[in-house]
């Protein structure tokens, strides 16, 4: 395991340009869960709320180049990667405008410009093309990352062991980033994995691996450059070990059977990033309020550029399926 | 005109492309050294090395995905699954990931991926070892589906499937890699969606893929005996498919068999049947019949399996029962 070293500190101003972007993430997924709930959104739609110090942190240590490729549970990683909130939001509208102009969804969310290569809804599914894509890159001698998120459930599929195996084999420059929050779906670690570190399953290939608390931004910002750098030096993959906290259930309107009030109730109150952050940088009441405001409506404008935003003619549906 | 076999013609078009061009490499279980299960790429490794003869674990699903993730980067790999059986697990990224990246992207994102597989009874292999498994990827819209049966066209096809920009998953049949031809000095590339009439008739057309191309051509010989003229057609390429050829065809000769080597259930022949017939219905003097394997898994013993797959003499009687019918 190697050690994440105290160096490359953030400046206030960087830290709360990072609060900012965690907080309109968050209130982004909020809106998303309410307009959900009103019937305006159609679709299977994931929330990462409590998650978002993980993308945030990963995606502002990334260069120009590097790319990504995420989960079923991408609002954050899009944002944080670039994407325009009136782009994401009109996807989830199914209009052109939309940063996979309708075709795609919350589940498969694509900025390839921004270097989103794109949200995956098969759970691993994206993880052996992060390895070729960081195989092009090497064979090319680009000095580019190519990066995975993927959390915890995912660990126990073959395309995980099959990528990582592969990824390390050739010494790629891929960082793959476990947001490990404890649940696949419905399903309890305990209940998915008979070890507790998942980290051992990286290092069983050999692959150096660095563990993060997923709630700290700071410390997953530090965790991440240094993983970038590993990879992009030539010295092969990295294995990113992000604990975090899932606040919400598996999908939006997920009665969460499955855990405790209690629990519930504590995660809310001690695994927020965003308090944690907050409380960190000492934001006083008012600033956090004006900062939320100013969210709030860049959030408030991106429903409205969405519901503005124009319908697919049913016949677009067969745009696109070959170049 | 050199004389190439369908193996070196494959080898041919790999090495040409990779000599043009920096972003095609090849990948896939044991192509390295050993040249691939199938000798294909023998000698390869000593002209290109191992940054572009790439050996790869025993890892379908990450081979396959790897070539997606590069491909999606731009260059052009070409990932050899070693027999069609283990494109199952391969069958995840292949239909869910490459098929659909540029269609979920909304357009943003080109998959210019070939994957390279073979299969074909003959060799008593068994079950797991010799299945024609190219329906399944006709059926998914994304896919192109490629299935040569010479050496000229197994050459210019894979050249052009290189070249294409969606996934191709390219089926080459084991025993055709011994058959040769003489081919032309300068390989010239045969586009995607073109069929080729093999031999021209006038009483009825064969369409055939893969090896069962050589069976029918073998029954219209002999159908020749008996005074019966058979065209054959292969479409070479299943998808796209060349509609309007195989439905000109028909207009011509009135009657027609489909045959392949896969089992007739559910076979690439139904829908090239439901195409025939809803594009030369005026014209048929006959019901279309289908040929193909029976319906089971391959079975080991030889008499078995080769009583189960379909040979020239089970095309000709399919010709001769559209012939009995009363025109």
């Amino acid at each position: 395991m190697a050690k994440v070293e105290q160096k490359g500190a953030l400046s206030t101003e960087e830290l709360r340009d990072f609060l900012r972007e965690m907080l309109l993430i968050r209130r982004f997924e909020e809106k998303v869960e309410e307009r959900f709930r009103a019937g305006e959104l159609p679709g299977f739609l994931h929330v990462a709320i409590g998650q978002e110090a993980v993308a945030v942190g990963v995606c502002r240590a990334l260069e120009d180049g590097d790319v990504i490729a995420s989960t079923h549970r991408a609002h954050g990683h899009t944002l944080a990667k670039g994407t325009m909130p009136n782009e994401l939001m009109a996807e989830l509208y199914g209009k052109l405008e939309g940063c996979s102009h309708g075709y795609g969804g919350s589940m498969h969310l694509y900025d390839v410009e921004r270097g989103n290569m794109g949200a995956n809804a098969v759970v691993g599914g994206g993880l052996p093309q992060i390895t070729g894509m960081a195989l092009a890159f090497q064979l090319r001698g680009e000095p580019r990352v190519a990066v995975a998120f993927f959390g915890d459930g995912a660990t126990n599929i073959g395309t995980f062991h099959e990528a990582l195996n592969l990824a390390q084999l050739w010494k790629v420059p891929a960082v793959f980033v476990l947001e490990d929050n404890k649940w696949a779906e419905s399903t309890p670690e305990s209940q998915h994995s008979p070890i507790r570190d998942l980290s051992k399953r990286a290092e069983a290939f050999g692959m150096t691996a660095i563990k993060v608390d997923g709630q700290d931004v700071e410390e997953v910002y530090k965790a991440a450059k240094k993983a970038l750098d590993h990879a992009r030096s030539g010295k092969g993959p990295v294995f990113l070990h992000a604990g975090t906290y899932r606040l919400v259930g598996h999908y939006i309107g997920d009665p969460q059977v499955y855990r405790s009030k209690e629990e519930q109730q504590d995660v809310r109150q001690h695994h927020d990033p965003l308090t944690f952050l907050r409380q960190k940088l000492e934001i006083t009441d008012e600033e956090f309020e004006e900062m939320d405001a100013d969210v709030q409506e860049v959030v408030d404008a991106s429903v409205e550029f969405a519901k503005n935003g124009t319908d697919p003619r049913p016949e677009d549906a067969l745009k696109n399926v070959y170049a | 005109m050199p004389e190439l076999s369908y193996r070196e013609a494959v080898r041919d078009a790999l090495s040409r492309a990779m000599r043009k061009d920096e972003d095609v490499f090849i990948m896939g279980e044991d192509i390295a050294e050993m040249g691939g299960s199938m000798g294909v790429t023998q000698g390869m490794l000593a002209e290109f090395g191992p940054q572009r003869v790439r050996n790869t674990p025993i890892s379908e699903m990450a081979l396959a995905g790897a070539a997606i993730g590069a491909a999606v980067q731009g260059m052009r790999p070409v990932a050899e699954i070693m027999y069609e059986d283990f494109l199952t697990l391969a069958t995840e990224q292949i239909v869910n990931q490459a098929a659909k990246h540029r269609y979920m992207s909304g357009g943003q994102v080109t998959v210019p991926v070939t994957f390279r597989t073979q299969g074909g009874s003959g060799w008593s292999p068994g079950a797991q070892h010799a299945q024609q498994l190219e329906a399944w990827f006709v059926h998914i819209p994304g896919l192109k589906v490629v299935f040569p049966s010479t050496p000229t066209d197994v050459r210019g096809l894979l050249w052009s499937s290189i070249y294409d920009d969606n996934p191709v998953v390219f089926f080459e049949h084991r025993t055709l890699y011994g058959i040769k031809e003489e081919v032309p000095e300068e390989l010239e590339p045969i586009p995607l969606g073109k069929a080729r009439v093999h031999r021209e008739g006038d009483d009825v057309t064969v369409i055939a893929t893969g090896r069962l191309v050589h069976e029918a051509l073998a029954a219209a010989t002999d159908a020749e005996n008996d005074g019966v003229s058979v065209e054959v057609v292969d479409p070479r390429t299943l998808q796209p498919l060349d509609e309007e050829a195989l439905i000109a065809s028909v207009k011509k000769t009135n009657r027609c068999v489909v045959a392949h080597e896969a089992v007739t259930r559910m076979g690439f022949g139904a829908e090239v049947a439901a195409i025939v017939q809803h594009g030369a219905f005026d014209w048929l003097d006959a019901p279309i019949e289908r040929v193909g394997a029976k319906f089971t898994p391959l079975p080991f013993a030889p008499v078995m399996e080769e009583w189960c797959v379909p040979h020239a003499k089970d095309v000709l009687e399919a010709i001769n029962k559209t012939l009995a019918r009363n025109t």
